[in-house]
């Protein structure tokens, strides 16, 4: 590992003038006004002068070689204007360097149902849709693979034919401590299979992207992306275009969830098709198309083991783990890893070993998830708690108490957690949720239950290694008195802009009208490195703390001068300076401004943020490190209707350990949407092909928002969201990560309720009413022997 | 977004220039009456039409009127909101009233009309997709193909009758008025309206539209309910839909009539379960003797959505529940 420097870190959790004005008061995001009322202009809303419509030619087969493409009677149709294959842009790329394995368009094969093979622009989109289907493609078609444990076993031919491993995309084998002595040593041992299916991001807003050469040959590329730096490497990488003849810009977009983490097909073919047609030229998929798209949660089949002591310590935990990636790595390497690496909190354990394989199959390929990689296993492990509990007669949250590791600690596989609030979060829910009077009293059928979990504050480390900052910012201040925030940082709907916002008005004593952010526009803003892994108000946000700290210095200076007082007694709040010791004696922060800009010229200032040293010393060990962890814990309250089988899930109390509460409102919204989702893929939405050998095979099953079955308002439980707040070191303020954690407990909770309810450990993924009536029945043919079984499902 | 192919819209002021334009298309024509049903029909390439003839401008279909034989007559552009709200539904026939105020959700309850779910078209996994996943499919013997993929190697249609209100409307003795340019009007007994055949389910012929439905005067002593197994309680396609109607005649049952629908391409007539209780009271066991002989005779398929296994499970459950709650709270008034 290289030396690092720490930089830009010098303020610490406190308010910068002993109270705080801005953070931690409830107030509305600042781009609510334009999203409500339809002012908000989203990538699709963008309409340029002459501007062409992209359609896509995908693959009807799962697995095929292509002989030949004849795009010549789609080229020929009046109205057509370029059309584009994968011969002309064969370079590989991929999100993750060291797996570059996807072209913008099938160049030889295709790998799913979907897959892109050619794009056509045209005068608009019904003539585009026309043209794809006059293009003449000769497959051979090829035995495909839908199940992974197949795809494990045959590869001939693989689904990636120069992967010297087969279909397997990655494999992950780590041990800490000795997990075989330990497991035998164990009073009590758990030992069973759970099963993750595997679900879609499912955003309002589809993809969309547009591309404009102007006439020096500047590219500019609007893309509904939550990562355009990453865009923006890539778009270099393919087009063989130098990187300062890109200008990405993401605007507004309707949400993301990790489906616009990858550069995509779509961005690359609106850029070549607009160089071919000479005119801008713009794809919005269809609903259907983004299944196809897809990244979503990959499903995992996964086999725990977990060992105790007599008095309920977690002695070892050992999992093997089959991921099904589909058909490209996309994230698929820090997913594998992350399906062990974040499992090392908040409950402690001194062993560990994690074997965990990624394979290839012929579906959409999957990636980055709310929750990415974790999810799945923390589902798996928080069920093992509880029955490593109900095996001892232990409470269920008395079991994590005792488990609980503390702050400033070391995890087992060397993550370095600060600061924790998970024993305060347990704390919460159980009063908060009346577990005590709950918990093995409700009524038959009815019961409650809980999970905790951990989850990182930004990924430590650039999936590109260098030594620049993760986070960068600017900061103008104009004589007008506004507070203009450049930064690369990409709102998608989580509300990153405000934090921004937030953080420099606190700096500056400003109102939040005073401060306006300008974002994610590669031109104007500094890298950033993107909306994943939770790592924006972390990040981005010790940068605008950084930046609005030295133009707080220039200001308090200046003012101190009119005032003539020392510059410590000018304060900055509410859009005025005055001096500490009599208010009355004040400026507006636009005068206070002025004098700054009098006195030190234009204003501005830059703030960056890199991370500090982190990390296992051993290969993968810095994946899954973070500057800070944030720690959730959930009650969830379940009725479950013994004659269909339906679990009604009526209330859920979510603790969530955010360090600090930038915006209280925020934090509450996210984590009531995590939980939401969360409990979306317990009951709800499942993303799956048909599989076999018949003329279905390889199709999506609910390529539709109507198949797709998002959890409705009326389908909602009750959500009760309660913020504990750690301070942390390392956050701006003390703030830590508020808008992925909240999701994992969701899922296991809810499982552990359904114990609690009635008796049945339910451990495969989507819980659906037929699932849980077959393990009802199965629970009643064992009769009242009290021995577990996991029914039909 | 998916894209409508062109057609060409009209809009008649008045039920003969409507038929007169059925008649004048030929079977190139389709009804719009509300359009959630058709407009994503036409985007995914199952319906095809030169002309769409929208109804909404024809004042007669908006009607709600009583006979002079004391029966109901409906319009068929009665939007299912209005007809899930209206007092007179609500008191004499509870379950009608229920079941309009299930389909789908609120949106398409205020766009959707009672004509337009009586019609609505059968749905299949199979079928209620894009041309591209069709085409990737081979197609279907509904559209394009040949082959059924839900009963391999079958040779009729098996995609499913799907609304909401048709079951309820067949348990209660409804007709339905039709009417064409050349064969003038005719009431049809809606019992005798769906075929089965996935293909078209409905006796209504290319040039004839709905007009209205007419449902007879609750005999005294009538309950009735409607029961929907679905994923969300909100917008879906029943999986599973009962409707059960009766008297209660010194607490013994008459008359029992158990529909089931979303199995096969017409709603299904329970009749040997409607024997079996009548003039016995309605109690627990007769209940669960019901329970098990509709589940004898419901064959739930792969054409919708769910686990077929449980699909026949709940079939038991959910007559019983209809039972219990037309019982309990499905009283007719006169």
């Amino acid at each position: 590992m290289n030396e690092r420097k720490s930089i830009n870190r010098t303020h610490g959790p406190d308010a910068p003038f002993g109270e705080f004005s801005r953070v931690g008061k409830r107030a509305r995001k600042v781009d609510s006004m334009a999203v409500a009322t339809g002012q908000a202009m989203y990538t699709d809303d963008i309409q340029l002068p002459r501007m062409l419509h992209g359609k896509f030619l995908r693959s009807p087969h799962a697995h095929a070689r292509i002989r030949s493409i004849d795009t010549s009677r789609a080229e020929a149709l009046p109205g057509v204007h370029a059309v584009v294959t994968g011969s002309e842009l064969p370079v590989a790329y991929g999100v993750i360097p060291w797996t570059e394995d996807e072209t913008a368009l099938a160049v030889d094969k295709v790998r799913f149902v979907g897959d892109e093979v050619a794009a056509v622009a045209a005068i608009d989109e019904d003539t585009a849709s026309a043209a794809v289907r006059l293009i003449d493609v000769d497959y051979e078609v090829l035995e495909p693979y839908f199940d992974p444990q197949d795809a494990l076993v045959h590869h001939e031919p693989a689904i990636h034919e120069g992967n010297r491993k087969g279909n397997i995309s990655k494999h992950v084998l780590l041990e800490f401590g000795g997990v075989d002595e330990a497991m035998a040593a164990s009073e009590v041992l758990i030992e069973d299979d759970y099963a993750f299916h595997g679900t879609a991001h499912a955003p309002i807003e589809p993809h969309c992207a547009i591309a404009r050469w102007s006439g020096d040959g500047v590219l500019t590329l609007w893309s509904s992306t939550q990562i355009p730096h990453y865009v923006h490497r890539l778009l270099a990488s393919v087009l063989g275009l130098p990187a300062h003849r890109i200008r990405v810009i993401q605007p507004y977009l309707g949400g993301a969830f990790g489906g616009k983490s990858d550069p995509f097909s779509h961005e690359f073919c609106v850029a070549l098709l607009a160089k071919k047609a000479g005119r801008p030229v713009k794809m919005l998929l269809t609903r259907e198309e983004t299944f196809y798209t897809h990244r979503g949660r990959h499903p995992m089949q996964m086999h725990f083991r977990t060992g105790c002591d007599a008095k309920g310590r977690i002695t070892a935990v050992d999992s093997k783990i089959l991921i099904d990636g589909g058909s490209y790595s996309s994230f698929g390497l820090v997913t594998t890893y992350y399906s062990g690496q974040l499992l090392c909190g908040p409950s402690d354990f001194p062993n560990y070993r994690f074997d965990s394989t990624r394979v290839f199959t012929n579906k959409p390929p999957c990636g980055p998830k709310r929750g990415h990689g974790s999810v799945q296993p923390r589902f798996a492990l928080e069920i093992q708690l509880d029955r490593m509990a109900t095996q001892l007669g232990l409470d269920p949250i008395e079991f994590r108490r005792i488990n609980c590791q503390s702050e400033n600690t070391q995890t087992v596989n060397g993550q370095t957690v600060t600061s924790n609030g998970f024993l305060q979060c347990l704390d919460a829910v159980e009063e908060a949720s009346g577990w005590k009077k709950k918990r093995g009293k409700l009524p038959p059928n009815r019961g409650i239950g809980i999970a905790g979990s951990m989850y990182i504050s930004g990924t430590n480390y650039c999936v590109y290694p260098n030594d620049m900052p993760q986070a960068g910012i600017l900061v103008k201040l104009d004589r007008s008195g506004l507070a203009t925030v450049f930064t690369g940082t990409s709102d998608i709907g989580q509300g990153c802009t405000s934090v921004m916002a937030t953080l420099v008005a606190e700096e500056l004593g400003l109102r939040l009208d005073q401060v306006r952010v300008v974002t994610s526009d590669s031109d104007l803003c500094p890298v950033d490195l993107g909306a994943y892994s939770s790592r924006i108000t972390l990040m981005a946000g010790n940068a605008a703390v950084d930046a609005g700290r030295k133009l707080r210095k220039q200001v308090q200076e200046a003012v101190a001068e009119k005032l003539e007082i020392a510059p410590g007694q000018v304060m900055l709040a509410d859009g005025f300076a005055f001096d500490r010791e009599d208010g009355d004696r004040r400026f507006t922060t636009q005068e206070a401004f002025q004098f700054a800009e009098a006195k030190f010229e234009t204003l501005s200032a830059s703030g960056s943020y890199n991370t500090p040293e982190r990390g296992g010393d051993y290969r993968g060990g810095t994946i899954g490190a973070s500057p800070a962890y944030s720690f959730t814990a959930h009650v969830a309250e379940v009725e479950v209707d013994p004659e269909t089988g339906d679990v009604h899930v009526h209330k859920l109390w979510i603790a969530h350990d955010c360090g600090r509460a930038i915006s209280p409102v925020q934090v509450e919204g996210q984590i009531e949407g995590s939980t939401y989702m969360g409990v979306a893929e317990v009951q709800l939405e499942h993303h799956e092909v048909y599989t076999g050998e018949t003329a279905e095979a390889g199709l999506h099953m609910r390529p539709s928002l109507l198949e797709y079955t998002l959890p409705t308002t009326l389908d909602t439980p009750e959500l009760e969201a309660l913020i504990v707040e750690s301070i942390d070191p390392e956050g701006p303020y003390g703030a830590k990560e508020a808008g992925e954690g909240p999701l994992h407990g969701s899922l296991p909770a809810v499982a552990n309720a359904i114990y609690d309810a009635c008796g049945i450990w339910m451990t495969k993924l989507p819980f659906t009413p037929g699932k849980v009536l077959a393990a009802l029945k199965a629970h009643q043919a064992a009769g009242s022997s009290g021995a577990p079984n996991e029914g039909a499902n | 977004m998916l894209r409508l192919p062109r057609f060409r819209h009209e809009t008649p002021a008045s039920l003969e220039e409507a038929a007169a334009l059925l008649s004048e298309h030929k079977g190139r024509a389709r009804l719009l009456a509300g359009g959630t049903d058709l407009l994503p029909n036409l985007k995914h390439g199952i319906e095809e039409a030169d002309v769409v003839v929208s109804l909404g401008r024809v004042p007669e279909l908006n009607r709600v009127r009583e006979t002079e034989g004391g029966d109901l007559e409906l319009g068929a552009m009665l939007s299912l909101e209005a007809l899930a709200s209206d007092a007179l539904v609500r008191k004499r026939y509870p379950a009608l009233s229920v079941a309009a105020g299930l389909v789908a959700g609120p949106h398409h309850r205020r766009m959707g009309t009672l004509g337009g779910n009586v019609c609505l078209n059968t749905r299949c996994v199979y079928i209620n997709q894009t041309h591209f996943w069709r085409e990737a499919l081979g197609y279907c013997l509904k559209k394009d193909g040949e082959a059924c993929h839900v009963v391999k190697g079958g040779k009729r249609c098996v995609a499913a009758a799907s609304n909401d209100t048709a079951p309820v409307l067949t348990t209660l003795g409804a007709s339905l008025r039709l009417r064409s340019q050349s064969r003038g009007v005719r009431v049809l007994p809606i019992a005798d309206f769906y075929v089965q055949d996935g293909v078209y389910n409905k006796a209504l012929e290319p040039d004839e539209l709905l007009e209205s439905v007419l449902i007879p005067m609750p005999q005294p002593g009538l309950h009735s309910a409607y029961k929907k197994l679905r994923p969300r309680d909100s917008i879906d396609f029943p999986r599973l839909s009962v409707a059960v109607a009766f008297r209660l005649e010194s607490d013994v049952v008459r008359d029992l009539r158990v529909v089931i629908s979303a199995l096969a391409a017409r709603p299904l007539m329970l009749k040997k379960v409607g024997d079996l209780s009548e003039g016995r009271p309605l109690n627990d066991d007769l209940l669960d003797e019901l329970g098990s002989a509709a589940f004898k005779q419901c064959h739930p398929l792969t054409n919708v959505d769910g686990d077929t296994t449980y699909r026949r499970d709940m079939v038991p459950v959910y007559v019983k529940r209809a039972l219990r709650a037309a019982r309990d709270s499905g009283l007719s008034m006169p």
